[in-house]
This record gives C-alpha cells, structure tokens and sequence, in this order.
C-alpha cells in the first residue's frame, strides 16, 4: 500500500514537503508554546485564511500573497501581546475572528463559496501546485536551519527575556525573529492542514513531548519526532481510508498525546509505589 | 577588604537619576562601589529599586547625570538574577542548558558553546554545590535549588560583579537563610554583591553598604551609618509593624 503511495510522483512531493513544514512546525512550536504564545499561532492561521482569501480572488499566488501579510500580522499579534498581557488575550482573538468573517465575506461576495473555502479551512495536501511545493520545501528548510544555528539564543530568550538582555541578546529581536519563523511555517503548512487545523501542528508535538521530557534538546528532538511520525500516520492513513489529510494528522497526534500521557501517569504511579516500599 | 582590589571603584554614580515609562522615579544619586562591596538595596515597592539595577546593567540610560564604569567592568559581564516571573517554575530544562546560557554573553555571532565554556559552567556547579543536579530538569527542583541554578548561571556570566533583585522573594525560611549564606560566601570570596533585598535582617548581618531608595531621596553608606539613620529607624519599625 505504501509503496503504491509512493509510486505517484504528486504524492511524493507532497510527503516529502508536508514532512519538512511538520519538523519545522514542532521546533518552533516548542518555543511558542513555552512563551505562552500558542494563542498567537491560531490567530496567525485565521489572518492566512482572510490572505488566501484575498489571493484567490487576484488568482494570485497564494504562498506569496500570504506570507507578507501573516509575518506582518505576527508583528503586530506581538506586540499586542507583549504590550497588555491581559487584553492581549482578547485582542487576539478579536483580530482572529475579524480576518476569517473578512475572508468569508470575501469569497462568497466575489466567487460564492467552493471547494476552495473547504481546502482553505480543512487543508488539502494535494491541492498544493509544484510551484507552492518548491517553495514550501525552501522555506520549510530555511526555518530548521535558521532554528538550528540560533539554537542557544532562542534557548535564552525562550527560557527569561531578562537575562539574556543582560548578555546583550535583544529580546525584541529574538521575539521578532520567532514571530517570522511562526508566520513562515503557519503559512506553509495551511495549505496543508487549513487555517482551522493548522495550530494543532505547532502545539500537540511539544507539549505531548514535555509529558516525559524535562530537557529543553530532548523536547526540541522528539516532539520533532512524534511531529513526524503523527504526519506520516497521518496522511498513509487518510490515502488508505480516504480520510481528509488535516484531521487524520490531528487525530495522530491526539494518540500521541494520550499515550505519553499515559506513559506519564503511570511512571509517577510506578515512582509513588516504589517511594512507598522504602 | 583590605587587599588592593577593595580600592578600586567598580561603578560610579554622578547624580544619575532614572525614568519608569517616562516618568522619574529615582532621586539623582551620586555614590561609588568597590570591588569586594556587599550591597543592599532597600525601599518600598515602586521606589524605582529594579530600574537601578536595570542602570547598573547597562540595560538603561538615566534620564540626568551620569554612571562611570570601570574599564575592567566589560559590557555584559555582569551576573544578574531578575526578579522571578513565575512562568519559568515548569520550565523543562536541565539545570546544564540553564548555567549555560549564562556564557552567551561571550558570543557575538554564532552562538555555540566551546569546552571552555563547557568548564567554566562545571567549575560553577561544584562551587554552588549543586553538580549533582547537573542533568535534573529545573521544573522538578525545589524553589532554593532553583534559585541556586539561576544564582550559577548568573555567576558563569560575571567577571566578578552578581546584581541580585529579590532572590529570596517566594522561598520558604529555611531555604532564603540558606541563600543568604551562599551570597555572603561569594563575597568573602572577594565577588561584589548588589542585591535588591526586603530583608531587613541581611543588610544588618552580612551587607557592607546600604541604599535606601525613595522617590525623593536616598540614602547611601557603611551599613552602620544606615543602621544610625533616621531613615533606617523609620524603615526597620514599619517592617517590624508588618
């Protein structure tokens, strides 16, 4: 089955891409989610759902359409967020909730609703075009690298803002720095899992990850690993049973939340017995 | 604090007064520290006590007068504990990773850590004592080894100099006098201690100079003279009514 999967060139791509927006998914996320900006992830897919909104009604290229706006939205979700903990909260929903009745309204004013809303919003791996693919696999890997050479620093900034500002590591930078990287893999992996789905695939990985790990290397590692692994589920998954692509990923990494969960429960259970005996 | 060092002035303060949000929030203060000094730092809340520290930290200008650093005293090279914000009590990092990112200051660009640094944060652990939670991850360590991780990391970064704001807030007795101990070691081992501190009791054993802040005035001296002041009376007997 797999290797009848494998034999579509398309098919392939698409593996080889959404695997890719998947690990880089799971690095960033590990930081987003420790900053307490998973809020800003969702609101970041919504905005991309009023940009590809907006690019499908040019005809234009939806990829290039939409990163300019969502990195530009990510600033701004930013600040907001930094600037009023407590509203920042309301502010990005308010934002999130405005972009998406902006994009509806403006595919069913302008081309009425279709399938393409649907793949907007559920994600279609396979509606991805060879050019939208190219890109994906550049950016995607951009980001791991980037990731991976700035390690420390995002270590640093993700850990306390305020010493690493007294090591001379601008926190403002570095937020900044993140909140691009979030926006380039929102954009990218919407196509794929759609706006409505898309920030499960930044969250689920590394908290299912910090279940059992208590080492920032180790979370960064196998919640790229679970990301992985609930992808390749995923998607071999909904080709054999003809499920949509996005929710069967979610639902993947749904098991693997429950099961580390489980593994969790049951190691303190095996500690508190173990304590006892002594 | 006889030997050569506790002559030379590390900073210098020239009527330098700082701003919150735009608005002042300190006196313009004028008074040196040592090399080998203990300070601590007193006042009420909102008495502009952690945007000194962010001053002395290079971290912000004051808005009149000047702060003179000594040329030794290299940018970022000053260990500092920041106040708790909470968010990091389950962070999951081991206790390596944390003192590590105490040495990124000493990386401008590519920031990967070498041998050297790799035994400079060793060195840290044993002297802390605390080489035994090298692989613990933080969020499973008691709130005084937390704040002894935090206390290594701000050491790993220093040349000498530890600005401390409110190290003991959160912490039960027992482990703040713990603490304290610590702190008064590393200054007898000659590194200078700034602390910001509500603790009235370490400026009276282990301090050799007192700051008390207020919005309009200050006071700076030998722990002593502070102890005779007018302001300590005032300050001590409100504490004491708390």
């Amino acid at each position: 089955m797999i290797l009848e999967f494998l034999s579509y060139a398309f098919l392939r791509r698409a593996l080889f891409s959404g695997l890719l927006i998947s690990v880089s998914a799971a690095l960033v996320g590990s930081s987003l989610v420790l900053k307490r900006y998973s809020m800003i992830g969702d609101g970041l897919s919504h905005v991309g759902f009023a940009a590809l909104a907006i690019a499908m009604i040019f005809s234009w290229s939806p990829l290039l359409v939409a990163l300019p706006i969502v990195i530009l939205a990510a600033f701004l979700l930013l600040r907001i967020s930094e600037n009023n903990p407590l509203r920042g909260d309301a502010a990005v929903a308010m934002i999130s909730s405005a972009a998406m009745a902006i994009g509806i309204l403006l595919i069913s004013v302008t081309k009425g609703m279709n399938t393409d809303v649907f793949s907007f919003m559920f994600g279609s791996i396979l509606s991805l075009s060879d050019s939208d693919m190219i890109l994906s696999v550049i950016l995607s890997v951009a980001v791991v690298l980037f990731y991976l050479v700035s390690y420390n620093k995002i270590f640093a900034v993700t850990f306390d803002e305020t010493f690493a500002e007294s090591s001379g590591i601008s926190s403002n930078f570095w937020n900044s720095v993140l909140a691009v990287l979030a926006a380039v893999t929102i954009v990218l992996g919407m196509r794929m899992m759609g706006a409505l789905l898309i920030s499960s695939l930044i969250i689920f990985p590394p908290i299912t990850a910090m279940r059992l790990f208590g080492n920032f290397k180790q979370v960064s590692i196998v919640s790229v690993l679970v990301s992985a692994a609930a992808f390749l589920i995923g998607i071999f998954s909904s080709y054999a049973l003809n499920l949509p692509t996005g929710p069967a990923i979610v639902l993947a990494n749904i098991l693997f939340f429950l099961i580390f969960s489980f593994l969790r429960f049951w190691k303190r259970r095996k500690r508190v017995t173990a304590g006892g005996q002594e | 604090m006889t030997d050569k060092k506790a002559a030379q002035v590390l900073i210098e303060l020239k009527d330098a007064a700082f701003a919150y949000d735009g608005r002042p929030v300190t006196p313009g203060m004028s008074f040196r520290i040592m090399a080998g000094d203990y300070v601590s730092i007193l006042g009420e809340n909102g008495s502009g006590k952690t945007t000194l520290l962010k001053g002395l930290l290079r971290m912000k200008e004051p808005y009149r007068g000047e702060i003179i650093f000594a040329d030794e005293m290299k940018k970022q090279h000053i260990g500092y504990l920041p106040q708790q914000s909470g968010l990091q009590k389950d962070f999951p990092a081991s206790v390596t990773e944390i003192v590590s990112s105490g040495r990124l200051n000493r990386h401008k660009t590519f920031a990967f850590y070498t041998g050297a640094d790799r035994q400079a944060v060793q060195a840290v652990l044993r002297r802390l004592d605390i080489d035994n939670l090298a692989d613990k991850s933080f969020r499973n360590l008691s709130g005084g080894q937390q704040q002894r991780v935090l206390l290594a990391r701000a050491l790993v970064a220093s040349d000498g100099i530890l600005i401390l704001d409110e190290p003991t807030a959160g912490l039960d007795p027992m482990a703040s006098h713990e603490f304290y101990k610590l702190i008064r070691s590393l200054n007898q081992e000659g590194e200078t201690i700034i602390m910001v501190s509500h603790d009235v009791h370490c400026v009276m054993h282990d301090a050799t100079h007192a700051l008390h802040l207020d919005r309009d005035f200050y006071f700076y001296g030998p722990k002593e003279e502070y102890m005779d002041s007018v302001m300590a009376a005032s300050f001590l007997h409100r504490t004491e009514e708390k």
